[in-house]
């Protein structure tokens, strides 16, 4: 096996004060801005209400001098009836780890106009634009202020509340047409166009709109530069969204000189799938097997960050079976997803499939597991608020679920694993195109709000499982695995280490398993519709194997529905560094580099 | 020295090489490797070794009990010549309201006075939308609706297949038994405790001291189901 | 024998008298089909296209457990002019519906298209999204439709031994593909992405609509 390198978490700037670090930084911003900072007056809500001309300079102070240094989710939020949009920032700090400070502004609906943050957190660079483009806030100062999901041209900002798509029916689910006098149509067929479209008022098509092509490029500019020596052009080039390895739909524009990569600007959007204006349409339950298809190799994780999310909102308490069993299936969901990356990442490295392959027969097994148990290879839909769908089945494949699960973790995986290290690990080829590529400093990691294992890569022991424990992460052994290259190899070694992890913690769980067996697996009656007992906010997250998963809702008192639901996906966010790992580096390089970021474009995009 | 990790990987896959025919030389004498249900068993399990593969469609890889794809409706035993029986559903529609992407339609029916009938006049899936998350099952109070586990649905075209109606829907009880003996039986065990507190509490009625516990035995037994402890 | 048997020649071209016999032309083309159709049913490349949870089912199919090379479909090309078939998994955006439809343009015929899962057949759970095609059959023809979500790996090759199938029903004489101006065979104009997406064939209902609706909006 690789060796480990695992040390304690920093110790930092740590106050040895018992008191709410939250509470003291409020304290303290509200001092040194009197009259630009307020509490949050809404019943349910927390955090502190800035007003949009000091952002920049509460932030600065949050980042620099009160150790908040980590800005993890933008959240913009529609509150049409106050005429009002709030944006919603969760910050947190690295070295203390803990809950978030909670950061809102809010604007003008007609005029929301306010400064950017990129300057200070240069990873708010695409959730910026991503509240631009869903929402129409101006952000001022935003290096790049584009459309980021939708395409330019695109009619409206389709994450407000007033804006109707064209099969839309009614604002809440379950629609009325449905029962008792269910007549049977398709959408299109009441649209006159036959399809999903609308169009604004009297617009004809002129047949001069650019092709999808044109804006994707606007970042980029072409130069022609004399430098020394060798006259050189610079070209832009276009990769995706129809390529081997941009896994999935993803596509990028860079800049060349010669073959070194001097400009790159993703351009997102392929499968943008609309998941939060139907969540935020859908019931409380009816958003779970929706999460299950955001990171579609991980659905185990998604249902448990949006479960946590939503119980803290409900106060429902989970029984002690149904916890284990969903630390269970997250590690699991852990080692699946680590060996579909580490498949891939090898795949863009140039082994191709064999490792891929070898990996793959492991993640059938578990899928074998997550199929008897959930009903669903992929979409497993099996967690509820309170606990679980099911129980643990009796067999897997004719084999009793404990002593299946004992082979797995104590047998098959570790075997698998170590097969994988001899495979690739020592493999020339492997540590020459990885050792040194797309470097991530510690710094600039955090800068960008990476999360994950590419945050740990870069020699930032943060993992929200220690950070901020949820379910009972807090009374397993195991270690926080980090890398300090912050390199390509280091991110594939990185993974593997998280695997062993998870192993250990697997093989903490099963004993709690045999004990609880028989056991309730829910609390309370399993609901369909589920009134929320109280008005407030939630944000739940959790550790994806990609990174920190959050999950912001809201909702008003009775309401079967979320008022607000967003999701902070790593996927999307550790993408913002991906143009500053890659500069400097040859195409190829590039391939390899986002391989090591692993992204699901179901996360990316939403 | 420099290419021993390249050749250190190389072994590995030597060792997968060996491994496919030396399961050959296995399951020779016991009747071959292929196109036996035993061999595919253990293939299949964590004991497999070398070529693992499932030869869809001569051989099927067996689906869990659980396992979910479209839904049917459950409908009692047919009569002989007949395809199905009397629907379970009385389309009380709960299944229509916990369907999240809403793919069911449902016609409750009526009677000759007006009143609705517990049984649906129509009943729609269209399949085009449905996301197999068994919701629907999962809240039918009248075990009405299950999730299927034919997987061969394959149409050269979808406007009329892929809107299922209640006459593609409907099949038997005796199908969901065989598809699902475990859990048909944990639920027919549970609508028979249900059936039975509901006579005892008739019975008792007027003394009202055991009401409440029978209430809770009933919601026991139908949280049984949930907790996968019965099957 | 008449004209009108002759095989793949064109009715309207006069056959001369001499040639009216052509028995052997005809039964020609039938010994072929056999040979063609198995020949390219064995044989059908898939162009190397994920679009979103059932690629994962895709590759997993590809992999050792399923193993589409046993069908000849394990070379997943990476451009459309060496495919054959194109499986779309997943949900069609209408931001990436004029790729597909780009990338369908350039495949070589005999072309295929399995419409993979609910999404891409008819939207799938997304289909009220403001950014979804309501099925991949607006824009470019489908072959075979696999229902699922995702269809497992095994019901995904039921799927393409259906299509296989339908590979065998065909003849060398009647397949769009060796036909002069079959409209079947020719190029999908490219939709666009206006205020929203629009298809090159609707330009005229579109302008029909925006007079009716600035009527609506000027009454209003």
């Amino acid at each position: 096996m690789s060796d480990m390198i695992l040390e304690a978490p920093h110790a930092g700037a740590m106050p040895d004060s018992a008191e709410d670090p939250i509470a003291a930084a409020t304290a303290v911003l509200k001092q040194r801005f009197p009259d630009h900072i307020q509490d949050e007056t809404r019943d349910g809500y927390e955090g502190i209400v800035v007003h949009p001309d000091k952002v920049v300079q509460v932030s600065q102070a949050l980042r620099d001098e009160l150790g908040f240094n980590y800005l993890s989710s933008i959240t913009g939020v529609d509150l049409i009836e106050e005429n009002k949009l709030e944006l919603v920032y969760h910050t947190y700090s690295i070295n203390q780890g803990g809950p978030a400070l909670v950061m809102k502004v809010q604007v003008d609906r007609d005029n929301p106009v306010l400064p950017s943050l990129v300057p200070v957190w240069p990873g708010a660079e695409y959730q910026e634009r991503e509240a631009y483009d869903l929402f129409g806030f101006q952000f001022e100062g935003h290096p790049d202020l584009r459309r980021i999901l939708t395409w330019d041209g695109f009619h409206g900002h389709p994450m407000r509340k007033d804006w109707k798509e064209p099969f839309f029916e009614e604002d809440n689910k379950p629609f009325g047409s449905r029962w008792p006098g269910g007549e049977v149509s398709r959408a299109e067929e009441k649209n006159p166009f036959g399809k999903n479209v609308q169009y604004p008022a009297g617009w004809v098509p002129t047949l001069e709109e650019p092709e999808a092509e044109t804006d994707s490029y606007a970042g980029i500019t072409y130069t022609r530069e004399q430098s020394t020596g060798l006259k050189t052009d610079k070209v832009t080039i276009n990769m995706g969204p129809q390529h081997p390895s941009t896994h999935g739909v993803f596509r990028m524009a860079l800049t060349l000189d010669g073959e070194t990569i001097v400009g790159l600007k993703p351009v997102m959007g392929y499968l943008h799938r609309n998941h939060e204006k139907i969540g935020e349409r859908n019931t409380f339950i009816q958003n779970i097997p929706y999460t299950d298809r955001l990171d579609y190799i991980s659905s185990m994780s998604n249902n448990h960050g949006y479960v946590l999310a939503v119980e803290k909102l409900m106060g429902v308490d989970v029984p002690e079976r149904a916890e284990w069993i969903r630390i269970l299936m997250v590690e699991l969901t852990r080692i699946v997803n680590h060996l579909w990356a580490v498949g891939f990442l090898l795949n863009d490295l140039g082994a191709l499939q064999t490792p891929m392959l070898y990996f793959y027969i492991e993640r059938e097994l578990i899928l074998d597991l997550f199929e008897s148990t959930s009903g669903s290879r992929m979409m497993c839909n099996y967690m509820r608020f309170g606990g679980l769908a099911y129980d643990l089945p009796e067999d897997v494949r004719g084999t009793p679920i404990m002593k299946f699960l004992h082979d797995l973790i104590y047998d098959r995986l570790p075997r698998a694993l170590e097969q994988g290290d001899v495979l690739m690990t020592g493999n020339e080829i492997v540590r020459a195109r990885g050792i040194g590529v797309g470097y991530l400093s510690a710094e600039d990691a955090i800068a960008y709000s990476t999360a994950g294992p590419v945050l740990r890569a870069s020699g930032v022991q943060y993992d929200v499982r220690r950070a901020q424990p949820y379910s009972y992460y807090e009374h397993l052994d195991f270690d926080v695995a980090v890398r300090y290259n912050g390199d390509i190899y280091d991110r594939y070694l990185i993974r593997l280490d998280e695997m062993q992890q998870s192993l250990r913690i697997l093989q903490q769980v099963l004993p709690h398993l045999q004990e609880t067996e028989g056991s309730s697996i829910i609390s309370g009656k399993p609901q369909y519709a589920i009134r929320m007992p109280r008005a407030g906010e939630s944000y739940g997250r959790v550790e994806n194997p990609k990174g920190e998963l959050g999950y912001y809702v809201t909702a008003k008192r009775r309401d079967a529905n979320p008022a607000r639901y967003h999701v902070r996906s790593p996927s999307f966010i550790n993408l913002t560094a991906l143009e500053k790992m890659s500069l400097g580096h040859k195409v190829a390089d590039v391939v390899a580099i986002l391989g090591s970021i692993d992204i699901v474009l179901g996360e990316v995009d939403r | 020295m420099y290419g021993l990790g390249i050749l250190k990987g190389m072994a590995v896959t030597f060792k997968h090489f060996v491994a496919t025919y030396m399961d050959d030389i296995f399951w020779a004498s016991r009747g071959g490797r292929y196109y036996n249900d035993e061999a595919l068993a253990v293939r299949q399990s964590l004991e497999g070794r070398g070529v693992i593969t499932v030869f869809y469609p001569e051989e099927k890889l067996p689906v869990p009990e659980r396992f979910r794809f479209v839904p049917f409706l459950v409908t009692d035993e047919p009569a002989p010549g007949q395809k199905w029986g009397h629907e379970w559903c009385t389309s009380c529609g709960i299944c229509a309201k916990a369907c999240p992407p809403q793919c069911i339609w449902i016609k409750r029916g009526t009677q000759p006075n007006g009143r609705p009938k517990p049984e649906p006049e129509e009943f729609y899936i269209d399949i085009d939308i449905c996301m197999n998350c068994g919701l629907c099952a999962e809240f039918c109070p009248f075990d009405a609706i299950k999730m299927d586990h034919d997987y061969e649905l394959a149409s050269y075209d979808r406007t009329t297949a892929h809107i299922h109606d209640k006459e593609r829907l409907s099949k038997p009880i005796s199908y969901w038994r065989e598809i699902a003996p475990r859990k048909a039986e944990a639920e027919a065990a549970a609508r028979d405790f249900a059936q039975e507190s509901k006579q005892k509490k008739k019975g008792k009625r007027g003394e009202g001291s055991d009401e409440p516990e029978a209430r809770l035995e009933e919601m026991k037994a139908r949280q049984l189901i949930y907790k996968g402890e019965l099957y | 024998m008449t004209t009108t048997n002759a095989g793949a020649a064109s009715p309207d071209i006069a056959v001369p008298d001499e040639v009216q016999n052509n028995v052997v032309i005809t039964n020609l083309a039938k010994l072929l089909d056999p040979i063609y159709n198995w020949s390219r049913r064995n044989s059908l490349w898939p162009l190397g296209f994920g679009l979103a949870c059932c690629a994962i089912e895709m590759i997993c199919t590809a992999s050792s457990r399923f193993d589409l090379s046993r069908f000849g479909m394990e070379v997943f090309r990476a451009s459309p002019r060496q495919a054959d078939l194109m499986i779309v998994s997943g949900t069609v955006t209408k931001k990436m519906v004029p790729i597909i439809v780009r990338l369908y343009n350039q495949i070589a015929e005999p072309r295929y298209v399995v419409s993979m899962g609910a999404c891409a057949s008819g939207g799938g759970p997304f289909k009220e999204g403001y950014n979804v095609v309501d099925g991949v059959d607006k824009f470019i023809p489908v072959d075979v439709y696999i229902p699922g979500c995702p269809p497992t790996p095994q019901a995904l090759i039921n799927g393409l031994i259906a299509l296989q199938e339908k590979i065998d029903q065909q003849s060398i004489a009647t397949v769009p593909w060796y036909r002069k101006n079959d409209p079947t065979a020719e190029m999908i104009p490219v939709p666009r992405l206006g205020p929203d997406l629009y298809d090159m064939r609707q330009v005229d209902i579109i302008k029909k609509e925006a007079v009716k609706s600035e009527a609506v909006t000027e009454a209003s």
